[in-house]
C-alpha cells in the first residue's frame, strides 16, 4: 500500500468503493465553506475599516475653547503653531460654529453677548509628545480642553473590533461544526466498511493503512465541497460586495478587502479540506484503537 | 506451480523431495485461559507448544472452543490469563502497534471465509501482499498462480457473491497462503469443497509445511486427518486440551512433518 498521506493506488481505492457526492459530506462542507467565507470576508472588511478609521485620527487632537471672543482663537492658534511637533493647526471658522449652534438654539438665538465656543484641529507629528503639547496649550488658554480625536471615535472602533472578533469566532465555530460533521461522516463510513476493516486488520493492515483509505475519501469529498462552497461565496461577494466596495472607497479612501485578504480567503477551501482530512484521520484512528 | 509465486519453485521442489524440518517452538501457550465478558472460561489451562514446521489438526466437538483457540493463534483475541509466545515473543500484553507485523506472518482461513464482497477474487487474494507493501507488478504473478492452483484462474475478476461456497473457500485459502506465512491457521478449510479439491488443498498445505510453514487446521474431517500421517492431533473438549502423552506440552526433538 502506498505510504503517502493522500495518494492511493487504484487497488487501494477499490477497497472503499463509492466516489464523491455519495454522502452528505461534500454538501455539508460546501455550505459550511460558503458561510465561513462570507463571515471571514465581513470580518476582514471590518478589521480594515477599523484600521483606516483608527489611523486617520491617530495623531489628531482638538483644542476646545469655551469663548471665541477677545482674540482667544487667534492667540491659541499662534501658540499651537509655535509648539514643536505640531504639523498642522486649523481653527473651525466662527461662522460654521454659529451655524452648528443654531441647529440647537434656533435662528437668532445667538446674540452678541452669548459666547460662541471655538474648535481648533491640531495634528501632531509621529512621536510628538501629546501630553506636553496639551499642557502647554491649556496653560496658554486657561479653561480650554485638549482632546484626542481617537477618543471620540473609540466607541465606533470598539464596535468594529467586537464585530471583527465575532466574525472570527463564527469562523472558528463553523470550522468546529465542519469537524463534527466530518466525524459523523467518518463514523458512518467506518460502520459501512466494518467487515472490510476487520478483514484488513486480521491480515496485518496497520491502523495507519486503514486510516489512509478513509482520509483520502474524506479529503476528496471535502475538497470538492469546499471548492463549490468557495465558488458560490466568491460570486456572492462580487455581487453583494461590489456596492460596498465603492462606498468604502468613497468614505475611507480604500477598498474593503486588500490583496492579502483575498489570498487568505482563497486559501480557505484548502484549509477546510486539510482540516476535514486531519479530523477524519483522527476519528478513524480513535475508532480503530478500540479493536483488539 | 510456476516460479512467479514467491517460493513457488521451492514448493514444487518440496512436493517432489519432501525436505523441510522442525527447528523450535513457534507457538507457546502457558496456562492460557479465555473468557468472554464475565462468562465462564471457554478455554482453560492451555499448556502446549507448536513446533516450528509442524502440522497439527485441531479437533473436538462443536462448542469445544476450537475457533476461540484459533482466534488466539491468529491474534484476533488476547488471553484473559496466562501467557502466549508467538515467533519467540510474548504477545500476551504486546502493544497494538506491533500486532500487524505478527499478523502478516500468519495466514488465516476463516470458517466464514471473510472475503471482501466488493473486491474481485484477484484483489481478495492480493490483499495480504498489498498490505505488505508489494507493488502491482510484484502481486500479479503470485496471485494468478495461486488462483490457478485452487482452480479459479478463470474466475479472477469475479466478486465473491457470484462464487459458490466452495469457490469462496478456495479464494480464502489462496489469500491465506499467497504470502507464504510462517504459520497457517485454517478453520474447517475443506468444509465446502468436494473430496478431490479437499485432497488438492491438503496437498498445498503439506507443500507449504515442507517449506517450513507451521500448519494448524481445525477440522471434523477424519479423512483429512488420516490422509496426513505425519500430523499431530490436538483434541479440545470443553475448553481443555487433551494431551495424554505430554507430546504437546513437551514436544519431542525430532522433526514433525506431514505426509
Amino acid at each position: 500500500m502506498s505510504p503517502t498521506f493522500f495518494a492511493a493506488s487504484e487497488a487501494e481505492s477499490r477497497l472503499l468503493p463509492g466516489g464523491t457526492f455519495r454522502g452528505p459530506t461534500p454538501y455539508v462542507i460546501a455550505i459550511m465553506t460558503f458561510v465561513m467565507m462570507i463571515v471571514a470576508a465581513a470580518g476582514l472588511a471590518l478589521a480594515n475599516a477599523a484600521g483606516v478609521v483608527g489611523s486617520a485620527v491617530e495623531h489628531k487632537y482638538i483644542l476646545q475653547l469655551s469663548d471665541s471672543r477677545s482674540g482667544k482663537v487667534e492667540r491659541a492658534v499662534a501658540v499651537a503653531r509655535s509648539v514643536r511637533g505640531v504639523t498642522d493647526v486649523q481653527a473651525v471658522p466662527e461662522e460654521q460654529m454659529r451655524r452648528t449652534l443654531e441647529r440647537w438654539i434656533g435662528p437668532g438665538g445667538l446674540g452678541e453677548d452669548l459666547p460662541v465656543p471655538a474648535i481648533i484641529h491640531i495634528e501632531l507629528a509621529q512621536g510628538a509628545n501629546a501630553d506636553a503639547t496639551g499642557a502647554l496649550l491649556q496653560h496658554a488658554e486657561p479653561g480650554s480642553r485638549f482632546i484626542a480625536e481617537k477618543a471620540t471615535v473609540q466607541p465606533l472602533l470598539g464596535s468594529l473590533r467586537a464585530l471583527r472578533w465575532l466574525a472570527a469566532s463564527l469562523v472558528i465555530l463553523m470550522a468546529a461544526a465542519t469537524s463534527a460533521a466530518v466525524v459523523l461522516a467518518t463514523r458512518s463510513a467506518l460502520d459501512n466498511y466494518r467487515s472490510t476493516i476487520d478483514i484488513m486488520h486480521g491480515i496485518g493492515a496497520t491502523d495507519g493503512q486503514i486510516a489512509r483509505l478513509f482520509q483520502r475519501k474524506i479529503a476528496l469529498d471535502a475538497l470538492v465541497g469546499a471548492i463549490a462552497g468557495a465558488a458560490i461565496a466568491a460570486i456572492a461577494l462580487l455581487v453583494v460586495g461590489g456596492g460596498g466596495s465603492a462606498l468604502a472607497r468613497d468614505v475611507a479612501g480604500t477598498v474593503p478587502l486588500r490583496r492579502s485578504d483575498l489570498i487568505l480567503l482563497a486559501m480557505m477551501p484548502l484549509a477546510v479540506s486539510l482540516l476535514a482530512t486531519l479530523v477524519a484521520r483522527a476519528a478513524v484512528l480513535s475508532a480503530l484503537r478500540k479493536a483488539p | 506451480m510456476r516460479a512467479h509465486w514467491q517460493g513457488g519453485g521451492r514448493v514444487q521442489q518440496a512436493l517432489a523431495d519432501g525436505r523441510g524440518g522442525l527447528l523450535s517452538a513457534i507457538v507457546k501457550f502457558d496456562s492460557v485461559g479465555l473468557r468472554y465478558g464475565t462468562g465462564a472460561e471457554v478455554l482453560r489451562d492451555l499448556d502446549f507448544r507448536l513446533a516450528k514446521g509442524g502440522f497439527y489438526f485441531l479437533t473436538g466437538p462443536s462448542g469445544a472452543g476450537k475457533t476461540s483457540l484459533l482466534q488466539l493463534l491468529y491474534l484476533a483475541r488476547r488471553p484473559t490469563r496466562g501467557r502466549i509466545q508467538l515467533f519467540g515473543q510474548d504477545i500476551s500484553d504486546a502493544s497494538r502497534d506491533v500486532l500487524p507485523d505478527y499478523r502478516r506472518r500468519i495466514g488465516v482461513v476463516f470458517q466464514d471465509f471473510r472475503l471482501i464482497r466488493h473486491l474481485s477474487a484477484f484483489d481478495n487474494v492480493a490483499l495480504p501482499l498489498r498490505i505488505a507493501g508489494k507493488s502491482d507488478a510484484e502481486v500479479e504473478g503470485p496471485v494468478r498462480e495461486m488462483l490457478a492452483w485452487v482452480g479459479l484462474a478463470d474466475r479472477a475478476s469475479a466478486p465473491p457473491p457470484t462464487l459458490s461456497g466452495g469457490e469462496q473457500q478456495r479464494v480464502a485459502i489462496a489469500r491465506a497462503v499467497v504470502s507464504q506465512p510462517e504459520l497457517l491457521v485454517a478453520d474447517e478449510p475443506t468444509g465446502n469443497v468436494d473430496s478431490d479439491m479437499a485432497a488438492r488443498l491438503l496437498h498445498l498445505f503439506t507443500a507449504l509445511n515442507r517449506l517450513g510453514t507451521t500448519i494448524v487446521v481445525a477440522t471434523h474431517d477424519i479423512g483429512l486427518i488420516t490422509s496426513t500421517p505425519g500430523a499431530r492431533l490436538m483434541r479440545l473438549e470443553k475448553g481443555t486440551l487433551g494431551d495424554p502423552t505430554g507430546a504437546l506440552r513437551n514436544p519431542p526433538a525430532e522433526p514433525v512433518r506431514a505426509g
